[in-house]
């Protein structure tokens, strides 16, 4: 303990100032009731105040506790908010009840020495109504702002932008030569601001509105809008209109940066489920059906890895990556060496053979795992959200599973470009024939790249468990999004599925607020359907003889 | 003479004739003579089942036309059928009138639940059988004639197709689960009354709706016929089989599927306005896809590419359907989907190829 | 109102097939002796020049036969004169009268031009007759060709183009059961039935026996004149049975065009065969001689 703590001496300076302040508030008509206490501390000055049945002197009462600024008057508060402040009826000494309902032990407010337990008759409670309520929130986040800590002190500043007012703008003027965080200095500029719109002086007024040009917080734009009304001055709501305007302008900019925020992560669940369906479907030219279903194979994978590993649930789902990669492709191989390999160079046949497949495997998961949807937990790095500034937050798991799609997507690149596997595909599906004839077993490769493009499924189905529900019919709501991204980007080009599983999702994004989500399936739908009648290679197509045919 | 000469050649479809007329003058019979008692008795229920398996042969011939003959999978014929039930359903929505349970004159009770004053413009006229009965074959013929015109023009073909006709089906299902579309969303239509005058919970009109649908199903069958045995029909089976070809000879290509890809939407359309006063509703899980690519399954099953081979697969998988999601329901979905690898990898001619096989070697 | 009656008009049952009615009926005018101008045509696939500035021009009733190296440009430019494959640039007329480039594949077809592709494609789920029948000259329009019924007299005709292209004894058989060279027969004689005043036939003598190809040749001598043939072969044998006149074709354009014998001792052309890494033959021969060049023939 240092003795000369500056923290220490600015907290006492502060409490002598609100001293002052208490002073010229408690005015004429309240001296009276504060001269009828015994009034040595602004504690037990409050206490007397809260004794009595009018409003008025417990909002006084509550200005106090705030003032005294000790740890005490601050459980008070919290007490009052709880409803747990009582008055004793034998003695009307002030009393808190322990924090647990029914915990015994009451305690004096101001000494803090038990009472033993207190029957509910013997008592009476100290009655709140909505404006207390407010003050008292606000009066916590002022004395939260003298909190060493700096998060509280942040949290409590920004309570206080939610509920600006006058008379804590006043207070936190003193404080804010005192705090040296920035992001929290600012945010108690705009309080000081806020509060100055209502000052009378003109120049004042007239610099506040300056200040908080460009600034997004919902509380700013409120308390402007309510000058700009209640102004006479025209030149002056002018000029809060142009802040004002500067204010809708930077909003709809981060609501923009939003919409294609939601519709990226959207587009990425669409490319994650498409791009193994742009390996088998657009590489080999098998039309798999039962894409969807290897999908939910995965996200089922995701679901019994969180029960073999409940105390682990974000290992579980790093785990389950590999797992359903496994799973999936494994299956994927077996279809492809059990079924589609009789049906090569007949395709209207392949999608019938696997649609059957994938009525089996729905099928089978409802048999094992019961019909009914299950929820897959999201570890907590998962949850929450990056608050970039008041208007615009983006949810982490949205986050993650666009830079999942993107690494998925880099990683199938580059086994497509890099490795021995995938220059013997780009063989087999430009040249079958002449692939065999250099020596690559082009049996082996179908069964792997099938495999490959049946693993990715199930690595989209552990990203998907962390967006829906994981059901048997979760693979079918995903094929037909799954070949319209597919056949939009043009059938055998990889970057062309990235750009059309992108550009869908923000699609459907924007058209969502305009004409309703199911509305707006349909018509990205329909925009599909037209769209390929007009090029029916999708967007980038690829050219040249051999794609004729 | 025009018919016997269409039919001489044709020993599966004499058949297949020959035993829907049976079956047109004996069910009514079993049903209406016999009593309750008696082994062979048909009860008004299996009536209806039958009769509902009739409209299915129907559309199973539809989708055999086009897919059979002309070579085009289509994974959206569900939609037409559907469109046609819906056409059928408004007019018998109409037909309810006061009976309703909020007692509407004219809009019907979904309507009144959803607080809609006046009836959709695209109600007006369903009132009147004739004008529904047009909608019958208008609404999925034109569909499937805009869809057809823009898809064989810019020639889609091949899985391509099959899977925009699969999300075509898709968005209309999508469409008609919304309440605003004004065709009872998810509820679809439904607690008909009557039909032309006729009871619809009847024995005799029941009876009567299953002789429509066997006369009906004939009558399809034998103009699907006439079509195959045309030169136009020749015509498809080469675009089938060598589209360039067919172009390089002079056939306008994207004319002939039109043309025959429409047909069989209509014929759709009539089979899913013969099955909707049977079963006594219509909802939007008809355009679901899955009921879709069930129906290519029944062809697949009978064999695609002849005609009474379509409608006996039909029949055949809606009879083990019934049968099956009755006794072990959870079988039936691994039933179907092993019918869907077996029939592809095993019958790619399906049963009816197998006989004729079984008959060519013996 | 006007609306209304454009619905209608549209509505209109018996009217459905109209716009499927032929808007190109016209007869190609060969008033100037020439059946076919192809000028300054190009065209690219991904950045490959197939045909590069392509200038041909075929008289009415001539035989012309085409060769060149594989890569060449000679199936292309079949491509580009039936329909299928669009040009970059240039233009391409059927007789004085008849843009090309604005018709679509069977328009081509009923204007007059017919083709047997490289590879022989026969509708084969068809019978002979059947693949006969349907690509007789006549109506192509749907409702004519769902009532279509055969007269006496196509019949026979049918029957006279069974006898030249010897395939009687298979009237009935499906097409797809005929070996390779009967197929080849066939698409020659689905030629004749479309009775076409240009005929494109690209390498028909493959797969025939040595008799066989003879009789291609009468057969083609023979159709030139009221016809106009232009064949596409490689084998030389073949064209020098048959060529009056030869144009060579080198990376998609005309290298050289004459006689068998002058274009034979052309300097450019004998380089072409020989430094471009030829596909006729790679014997060091100096002159075109008779090469068997291909090892499947049977």
């Amino acid at each position: 303990m240092k003795p000369y703590n500056p923290e220490q001496i600015s907290r006492h300076m502060s409490r002598l100032l609100n001293w002052i302040l208490l002073l010229a508030c408690l005015t004429a008509g309240q001296l009276s009731a504060l001269y009828a206490a015994e009034s040595d501390t602004p504690l037990h000055a409050a206490a007397e105040l809260f004794k009595s049945k009018k409003f008025d002197q417990k909002y006084q009462a509550i200005q106090l506790l705030e003032s005294d600024g000790s740890e005490q008057a601050k459980e008070i508060l919290v007490a009052l908010m709880d409803s747990r402040l009582y008055t004793l009826k034998r003695d009307q000494r002030l009393i808190m009840l322990g924090r647990r309902s029914g915990s015994p032990g009451a305690v004096d407010a101001l000494t803090g020495d038990s009472v033993g337990d207190v029957a509910r008759g013997a008592m009476n409670k100290i009655t709140l109504n909505n404006r207390m309520r407010s003050q008292i929130r606000n009066a916590l986040a002022m004395l939260d702002l003298r909190n060493p800590d700096r998060l509280k002190r942040l949290a409590a500043v920004n309570q206080l932008l939610d509920r600006p007012d006058a008379a804590s703008a006043a207070l936190i003027q003193s404080l804010l030569e005192q705090e040296s965080d920035e992001q929290i200095r600012e945010a108690m500029e705009i309080v000081i601001a806020l509060g100055k719109l209502s000052s009378g002086d003109k120049t004042e007024r007239l610099a506040a509105v300056e200040l908080l040009d460009g600034n997004i917080h919902p509380a700013v734009r409120n308390g402007l809008l309510k000058l700009q009304q209640s102004t006479d001055d025209e030149a002056f709501a002018a000029e809060i209109k142009q802040v004002l305007d500067n204010i809708k302008a930077t909003l709809q900019f981060y609501s923009l940066v939003e919409n294609i925020f939601f519709g990226l992560s959207l587009g990425s669940v669409l490319v994650l489920a498409a791009i193994g369906l742009a390996i088998t479907f657009g590489v080999m030219g098998v039309i798999n059906m039962a894409h969807g279903e290897l999908i939910m194979l995965g996200a089922y994978a995701t679901y019994v890895m969180q029960l073999l590993m409940p105390e682990h649930i974000g290992a579980a789902l790093l785990l389950s990556i590999p797992v359903a990669f496994v799973i999936s492709g494994l299956v994927g191989i077996g279809i492809e060496r059990g079924v589609i390999r009789f049906l090569y160079g007949r395709s209207l046949e392949t999608l019938l053979a696997t649609f059957g497949i994938s009525l089996i495997l729905q099928q089978t998961v409802r048999s094992i795992f019961s019909p009914l949807n299950r929820s897959v937990e999201a570890p907590s790095w998962m949850s929450g959200s990056w608050e970039i500034n008041s208007a615009l937050s983006l949810t982490l798991n949205r986050l993650y599973i666009i830079a999942f799609c993107l690494l998925v997507f880099a990683a199938l690149f580059l086994v497509l470009k890099r490795t021995p596997l995938g220059l013997q595909v780009r063989a087999v599906s430009q040249n079958r024939a002449m692939a065999r004839a250099m020596g690559v077993r082009s049996e082996w490769v179908d069964a792997m790249t099938f495999g490959l493009g049946s693993g990715i499924a199930g690595v989209a189905g552990v990203a998907l468990s962390q967006l829906t529900n994981v059901g048997p019919n979760l693979g079918q709501s995903y094929i037909i999004d799954s070949f319209m991204v597919v056949v939009f980007g043009g059938v055998g080009n990889l970057w062309g599925t990235l750009v059309s599983g992108m550009g869908l999702g923000i699609a459907n994004k924007f058209l969502e607020p305009w004409s309703g989500a199911v509305l707006a399936k349909i018509l990205v739908l329909v925009f599909i359907i037209l769209f390929i009648q007009k090029r029916p290679r999708g967007l980038f197509p690829q050219k040249g003889r051999a794609a004729e045919g | 003479m025009g018919l016997l000469k269409l039919l001489q050649q044709d020993r599966g479809g004499q058949v297949f004739l020959g035993l829907l007329a049976l079956a047109a003058v004996l069910v009514p019979l079993l049903n209406q003579l016999l009593p309750e008692s008696h082994a062979l008795h048909l009860s008004t229920y299996t009536v209806t089942l039958l009769g509902k398996y009739l409209a299915f042969a129907l559309l199973a011939i539809a989708v055999d036309l086009a897919w059979g003959y002309l070579g085009i999978l289509s994974l959206g014929h569900g939609a037409f059928f559907a469109l046609g039930g819906y056409a059928m359903g408004m007019y018998l929505m109409r037909q309810i009138g006061e009976r309703g349970v909020y007692g509407d004159p004219v809009l019907p009770d979904f309507m009144v639940f959803l607080n809609w004053d006046a009836l959709p413009w695209f109600w007006y006229g369903f009132d009147m059988f004739w004008f529904a009965a047009l909608m019958v074959m208008l609404a999925p013929g034109l569909l499937a004639f805009v869809f057809g015109w823009l898809a064989f023009r810019s020639r889609v073909t091949g899985v391509y197709l099959s899977i925009m006709t699969q999300a075509l089906t898709y968005a209309l299902m999508l469409a008609f689960f919304r309440n605003e579309m004004g065709f009872g969303g998810n509820n679809g239509l439904t607690d008909f009354k009557e039909l032309l005058g006729f009871d619809l919970q009847a024995d005799s009109t029941r009876i009567g709706l299953f002789v429509v649908t066997a006369l009906m199903l004939a009558l399809g069958y034998i103009v699907c016929r006439a079509i195959v045995q045309s030169r136009l029909g020749r015509v498809a089976v080469a675009v089938r089989d060598a589209e360039d070809r067919t172009r390089f000879v002079g056939y306008r290509v994207e004319h002939v599927k039109l043309a025959i890809f429409t047909f069989s939407a209509v014929l759709a359309g009539i089979a899913g306005a013969l099955y909707v006063p049977q079963v006594g509703i219509i909802n939007p899980g008809e355009f679901s896809p899955l009921n879709s690519i069930e129906i290519v399954i029944w062809v697949a099953v009978g064999g695609r590419g002849t005609l009474y081979g379509a409608a006996a697969g039909a029949l055949m998988v809606n009879y083990g359907k019934t049968y099956l999601t009755g006794a072990l329901p959870e079988v039936w979905l691994f039933a179907l989907g092993a019918l869907f690898v077996l029939v592809t990898i095993l019958l790619p001619r399906g049963l009816i190829g197998l006989m004729k096989r079984r008959g060519a070697t013996s | 109102m006007n609306s209304l009656d454009n619905l209608r008009a549209v509505m209109r049952r018996d009217r459905v097939f109209d716009f499927m009615l032929q808007t190109t009926g016209l007869e190609v005018d060969l008033s100037h002796g020439t059946i076919l101008y192809l000028e300054d045509i190009s065209v690219s696939f991904d950045g490959f020049r197939a045909i590069n500035d392509l200038n041909l021009y075929i008289d009415a009733g001539e035989l012309r036969c085409i060769i060149g190296p594989n890569g060449a440009g000679k199936t292309t430019m079949m491509d580009i004169i039936t329909g299928k494959t669009r040009p970059d640039k240039g233009s391409a007329h059927f007789g004085q009268n008849i843009n090309l480039l604005q018709l679509s594949e069977p328009e081509i077809a009923q204007a007059g031009i017919g083709r047997k592709f490289q590879k022989p494609t026969v509708f084969e789920y068809h019978t002979v007759f059947e693949n006969l029948e349907l690509s007789m000259a006549g109506e192509r329009r749907i409702w004519p060709t769902l009532t279509a019924q055969l007269d006496g007299a196509q019949r026979q005709h049918i029957d006279e183009v069974l006898e030249i292209i010897a395939l009687q004894a298979h009237r009935d058989r499906n097409a797809g059961a005929l070996s390779h060279g009967q197929k080849q027969w066939l698409e020659i004689g689905m030629l004749l039935m479309q009775n076409p005043k240009l005929l494109l036939v690209d390498e028909p003598v493959a797969g025939m026996t040595h008799q066989e190809m003879e009789r291609t040749a009468e057969l083609l001598t023979a159709l030139a004149g009221d016809h106009t043939v232009v064949v596409v072969e490689h084998d030389m044998d073949f064209i020098r049975s048959i060529a009056r006149k030869v144009t060579v074709l080198h990376q998609g354009s005309v290298l050289a065009e004459g006689s068998m014998d002058e274009v034979q001792n052309d300097p450019r052309v004998v380089e072409v065969y020989l430094g471009g890494n030829c596909s006729l033959g790679g014997h060091q021969t100096p002159s075109l001689a008779p090469q068997r060049h291909r090892g499947h023939r049977g």
